[in-house]
């Protein structure tokens, strides 16, 4: 929420500054909507779960590897990637858009606070901007965005706590804490990588 | 002949570049209770991974129940490794879930039985191994011992037709080691499933072995009854058997079986011939009933406090004994002739009605509910031989000539 806000706050006051020098501030809302629902929303909301809950997928599955869990699921008849990964990665592609979307409608209130609380700028310039300036398309390509990312993050995590034994660089715990930081730095890159793909493919 | 249930044939594992196991031969045989030796590190654990399938090997073919398993068909071998459970050795238990949940998982996500008889059955198994003031417990919370049972309840909830377990008794006291192995003996014995064991505790897992498997410089170096193992002559039993046994006899004060006899042979050769020496065999009246009354860990804190109060009585005077059968002792008096052995025994008797039993049932207390109680009784007899005797045969002829020395009865505590 935090980050939301003061992401849509710093976008406010920066776009607020650069257009008021054209006369187009009435044009912030449409800079700020915009800026978050199709890029910055999906993408920083995409690092701040991989950092968050990430972290904390491929820990969990980490340690449940390397203290023999994963083989008594096998011995069970068990399934690990059914009874451990798949409810990760349909939570994921859940969770992602929710949270996008609570992240881009933050950041919109932060854009508020700064242009219009802050800097003055006419609230009903600010609100009638963005209703139209957004359309559906910029909505559904943001999220599309976001399930491209729920994939790949919980993959990806998923993968590293999974395979955690089978690291050369550490073993035990120590592999359980490379893994976790393979699974946030890759998925990061990842997120930034496939943002420009998925962008050239829908634009 | 009679078809292995699990056979392997010339089998290979490799890591890397280190050869682990090397043209591995071995056989396990249908309801019998079959136990890995080897020093650690020699690669046990690995057998029992490839019998269930966890790893597989480089080289070489495993056979089930005579069909190999690599030209089964995919739903033949799921079929197969079905019938087996595994217990992990540090248990793998799943920490973020209760003790009853552990339990219940097989059941809960490999079958379609209903609700109320999955909690009948997992309700049955935690009662069955001491474990119904946990139920709702995390392992973190538990014991060793209580998480070596959550792990034992789990492996035998599906009722598995062969069980694998991995040093059951691993980072145990020697009370509680004997207790679970005391504890697969008697599930083996009424489940009537087939036990893959690997273990360390030598002597204490020929009392419960069918067969013993020797892992030696990777290879299995020995199959046979313990019985076979003592007759065999290989740099296996100074490396390993030895080692083990001098652990034992530390940590509980008695001799090995083996021990017992080198020290036996030593101690007659000194004899003239004409001079006697005799045998005093000590049982444990019920053990079954104690069991079944106060559970596996007070049964053991009975047989151990007894070996001790034993031992202690009888070294003092050159006096040497060890555990032959889960429920007795027997002590050898080199110096001793018929007639003192009679007297030393008398004062025994005096020394243990007026306190041994006392001592001994106070230590089984302390693993019993306080609101149980159980009648026991011991038993000695005593026979005189001559060193030119086969020591297993004296043994033999001392059981007949038992009789009571003490009884521990409820209600007059005594």
């Amino acid at each position: 929420m935090l980050v939301s806000l003061f992401t849509g706050m710093v976008l406010g006051l920066q776009s607020y500054h650069a257009l008021v020098q054209f006369g187009a501030q009435g044009t912030v809302g449409t800079l700020v909507a915009l800026s978050l629902i199709r890029e910055m929303g999906p993408v920083l909301a995409a690092i701040m779960i991989t950092a968050r809950a990430g972290s904390a997928i491929t820990a969990e599955i980490g340690i449940q590897r390397i203290s023999e869990q994963i083989d008594a699921l096998h011995t069970m008849r068990i399934d690990p990637l059914r009874y451990l990964v798949s409810p990760k990665i349909a939570a994921a592609i859940i969770s992602f858009p929710i949270l996008t979307t609570v992240f881009d409608l933050i950041g919109i209130i932060g854009g508020y606070i700064s242009s219009v609380i802050l800097l003055g700028l006419n609230a009903g310039t600010y609100f009638h901007s963005i209703e139209a300036s957004v359309k559906m398309k910029d909505i559904s390509d943001g999220l599309i965005k976001t399930i491209v990312f729920a994939l790949l993050v919980s993959a990806i995590c998923c993968y590293q706590g999974y395979f955690a034994h089978m690291r050369t660089d550490g073993r035990g715990a120590k592999a359980v804490g490379l893994s976790t930081t393979s699974a946030v730095v890759i998925s990061c890159v990842l997120i930034l990588i496939s943002d420009y793909v998925v962008t050239s493919l829908l634009i | 002949m009679k078809t292995p249930l699990i056979e392997f044939k010339n089998v290979t594992k490799r890591f890397g570049s280190r050869t682990i196991l090397e043209d591995v031969n071995l056989q396990i045989y249908e309801g019998e209770v079959t136990t890995i030796i080897g020093l650690s590190g020699a690669g046990k654990s690995l057998l029992l991974k490839q019998m269930i399938g966890l790893l597989k090997p480089d080289e070489g073919t495993i056979l089930f129940q005579g069909e190999p398993l690599d030209t089964m068909k995919k739903t033949e071998v799921a079929t197969s490794f079905a019938q087996m459970s595994y217990m992990f050795q540090d248990n793998a238990l799943f920490d973020s879930m209760t003790v009853y949940e552990n339990v219940a998982l097989p059941l809960q996500e490999t079958t379609n039985i209903s609700k109320a008889e999955i909690d009948r059955r997992v309700l049955v198994r935690i009662e069955q191994t001491e474990l119904s003031d946990a139920i709702h417990k995390f392992p973190s919370e538990l014991s060793g011992g209580m998480q070596k049972r959550v792990a034992l309840a789990r492996a035998l909830i599906t009722d598995p037709r062969i069980v694998l377990f991995d040093e059951p008794t691993s980072g145990q006291d020697p009370v509680r080691k004997n207790a679970i192995l005391s504890m697969i003996a008697q599930y083996q014995r009424k489940f009537g499933f087939t036990a893959i064991m690997v273990s360390h505790e030598i002597p204490d897992v020929y009392f419960i072995s069918n067969r013993i498997l020797a892992l030696y410089d990777r290879q299995i170096v020995f199959q046979g009854t313990p019985e076979e193992l003592e007759k065999f002559d290989h740099p296996f039993k100074d490396e390993v058997i030895h080692s083990l046994e001098g652990l034992q006899k530390e940590l509980t004060g008695l001799y090995s079986k083996r021990q017992f006899k080198i020290l036996n042979h030593v101690q007659l050769e000194r004899r003239r011939s004409g001079e006697s020496y005799c045998v005093v065999v000590f049982s444990l009246s019920g053990l079954e009933e104690i069991i079944s009354s106060l559970g596996h860990d007070a049964a053991q804190e009975i047989i151990h406090a007894m070996g001790v109060y034993i031992d202690k009585h009888f070294s003092a005077i050159g006096g040497f004994s060890m555990r032959r059968k889960s429920d007795e002792i027997v002590t050898v008096l080199p110096f001793s002739n018929l007639e003192e052995t009679e007297n030393l025994l008398k004062d025994f008797v005096i020394d243990f009605q007026k306190q041994g039993i006392r001592d001994i049932w106070a230590e089984a207390q302390n693993n019993a509910p306080s609101d149980k109680c159980v009648d026991f009784a011991i038993m000695a007899g005593i026979i005189q031989g001559q060193p030119s005797d086969e020591i297993d045969s004296i043994i033999e002829s001392a059981i007949p000539q038992q009789k009571e020395i003490g009884r521990l009865q409820c209600a007059a505590g005594e």
